[in-house]
């Protein structure tokens, strides 16, 4: 696993590391379903599109995992994975296309823990060391 | 003059009266920060100072000391803990017109808040009937993580939950009009404009009113153990051992999304009107400027939203208090509903002049003393009732606000215990099912949709909620009125 969890007062900090930015933002999204459920009992038969964009990478990975939300609530998914498919750096910022996979909500099925009510910018951190490509900020839950 | 404990070259906190602490302004203040609690509540903040945390509430009070228009000073309640941008526990009132509006001073869950109704039932009615309560309230309350309700929204139905807030749920059926009068603002505040409210945000409510959610949120069957102030009891329609109910929530996915929202909209004002930004949470707006009055009109949209969200669920634990015990829903009245994450046009007197402001409260309660018009005729003799939530297993407060809340906190107090231990932290310590099984030992029936969220919200994890109550209490912001034991929780 390439992501931990961090001790905070009131909520839950993550940080994810990649050899590249696009695998540091996976990791990071997966930290986050783990906050929400066991991800070995979620198949991944639904696959989700999302697109985002920011003006820097840390802004992008936070509009990532808000966009994820969003599409959990609308669609009554849960995710287990996500994938980075294309990230680019135009003149106004990063774009990024990806795919989150996972399936229906069932609550016979799924065990459900607690609830990401959103991704936040505090504690958020991005930074590249020794080749890797570390992300981190607090999901309040 | 007090204790003074030098925390940085520049940052230093003094020691005004008891429970009381200064930290005179430096660099960019423009008014004092003041924390309400004892040698221990202010050690903690200065430890996460001194560790280099990344996140630490002392320097969240300073900071909000430095945003334009700020009025008496940067306040922290005896719960304080570190949040976004404001901390946890934090209140800021700021000038009308001279002043801002921070998404910091609001959060995610926009108007999260407590519910409590009085019922005419003793302790001892319930008790053999316990576990069959707890069933029905599981059955009949949609809580937990993707839970969704009965309620199914257009679009345009969600535009009039937004503008109407618990009138919408009492007109589909969901109690009855004499509860408005007992929710802050009646159960609908002025000023909501749909229009400033995302399509997203709309499209993640769709299902979600009258669904409690998950985290630190709960219904709660209580008895009330003690009674201090038995003339406000009796205004309040409190009796020893009386069940009550209480329940706290907030505005669910759609309050997230507005917050998410508009955490975009703020930076970019930030920096249009060329505020600096000390966290990157905590974004603001002249409150006068086109994207501080949306941001308004957004907010006061999540406030009817929770309004409308609590109103269904006071109705639905009615209907399942009716089907276990064969209770009238109309036996069942609402004592008082409160916020806790909200920013609030409100008037109040600085310098012995009255002014228009916005006071935020982020993860804290309005607490109105004696005489002000908002609070219900019933309870205006005495002050509004502000409802304390403890942890579960643990205890809860209701409270009444004071004069001296109005002199000093812009009528405001503490809304709950505050965490001690992170939510890894809890998991690691506690077992979900040990703690049920603990609490059933003394008597606390408890169902949970997810026994991993039980053991994050286990009563180790927070500070003794009785021990924060009594610093505000002794520090005179608000007064103890009675004391509740909880009998069943339901968690989501």
């Amino acid at each position: 696993m390439a992501y931990e969890y961090l001790d905070h007062e009131a909520d839950v900090g993550i940080r994810a590391s990649g050899g590249t930015l696009e695998e540091a933002i996976a990791e990071g999204a997966r930290a986050m379903f783990g906050v929400m459920t066991d991800l070995n009992r979620v198949g991944r038969s639904e696959e989700v599109p999302i697109h985002c964009q920011a003006g820097e990478p840390a802004a992008l990975f936070v509009e990532c995992l808000n966009e994820i939300l969003f599409q959990r609530d609308v669609r009554h998914l849960l995710f287990a994975d996500f994938q980075v498919t294309r990230l680019i750096h135009t003149d106004a910022g990063y774009e990024l296309e990806g795919i989150a996979y996972g399936e229906t909500l069932d609550a016979t099925k799924h065990d459900l823990w607690t609830e990401v009510k959103a991704a936040t910018y505090s504690g958020l951190i991005y930074e590249i060391k020794d080749g890797r490509h570390t992300l981190q900020c607090v999901l309040d839950v | 003059m007090g204790k003074i404990i030098q925390v940085t070259d520049d940052l230093r906190i003094v020691q005004t009266e008891p429970y009381v602490w200064e930290i005179p302004p430096y660099g960019e203040m423009r008014v004092p920060g003041r924390i309400y609690g004892d040698r221990t509540t202010v050690d903690h903040l200065v430890e996460d100072v001194q560790a280099g945390k990344s996140w630490n509430a002392l320097v969240q009070i300073v900071n909000v000391a430095c945003l334009p228009g700020i009025q008496r000073a940067s306040l922290a309640m005896a719960d304080v803990h570190p949040g976004y941008g404001f901390p946890i526990g934090g209140v800021g009132a700021f000038d009308f017109d001279e002043g801002v509006i921070s998404m910091a001073g609001v959060g995610y869950d926009i108007n999260c808040g407590v519910r409590t109704m009085r019922t005419n039932l003793s302790r001892h009615e319930i008790e053999p009937k316990k576990e069959d309560l707890a069933n029905a309230l599981y059955r009949t309350v949609p809580a937990g993580l993707g839970s969704t309700g009965d309620i199914k929204l257009s679009v345009k139905e969600v535009d009039k939950v937004l503008e109407k807030g618990a009138e919408f749920a009492v007109e589909r059926g969901y109690g009855f009009p004499e509860d408005l009068e007992y929710v802050e603002e009646r159960g609908r505040i002025a000023g909501a404009d749909p229009d400033a409210v995302s399509k997203k945000a709309k499209e993640r409510e769709f299902n979600q009113v009258g669904t409690l959610g998950s985290g630190n949120h709960y219904l709660e069957v209580q008895w009330v153990e003690e009674i201090y102030a038995p003339d406000v009891a009796d205004a309040y329609g409190l009796f020893p051992d009386q069940i009550l109910i209480s329940i706290h929530c907030g505005s669910r996915g759609l309050g997230h999304q507005i917050g998410t929202d508009y955490l975009q909209v703020l930076e970019a004002a930030s920096r249009k009107y060329n505020i600096p930004i000390r966290e990157r949470e905590l974004v603001c707006a002249p409150i006068t400027s086109p994207e501080g009055r949306r941001y308004l009109a957004a907010v006061n949209c999540g406030i009817n939203c929770a309004f409308a969200n609590r109103q269904a669920i006071a109705h639905l634990a009615r209907l399942a208090f009716q089907d276990a015990l064969g209770v009238r829903p109309q036996d069942i009245a609402t004592l008082y509903e409160i916020g806790h994450n909200t920013a609030k046009v409100e008037e109040h007197e600085v310098d012995g002049q009255i002014k228009k402001l916005v006071v935020h409260r982020k993860g804290a309660t309005r607490a109105f003393g004696p005489g002000r018009q908002e609070v219900p005729a019933a309870y205006r003799d005495v002050g509004q009732p502000v409802l304390v939530g403890g942890t579960m297993g643990t205890c809860s407060f209701i409270l009444h606000g004071t004069k001296r809340a109005m002199e000093t906190t812009f009528g405001s107090a503490l809304h709950g215990a505050g965490r001690t231990l992170s939510r890894q932290q809890a998991k690691k310590r506690f077992w979900g099912g040990d703690v049920i099984t603990e609490l059933a030992q003394r008597g606390i029936v408890v169902r949970a949709h997810s026994k991993a969220g039980v053991a994050e919200e286990a009563p180790g994890a927070y500070k003794d909620v009785e021990e924060v109550v009594d610093i505000m209490h002794n520090a005179g912001i608000i007064r103890k009125v009675a004391r509740l034991r909880p009998l069943i929780c339901i968690k989501g």
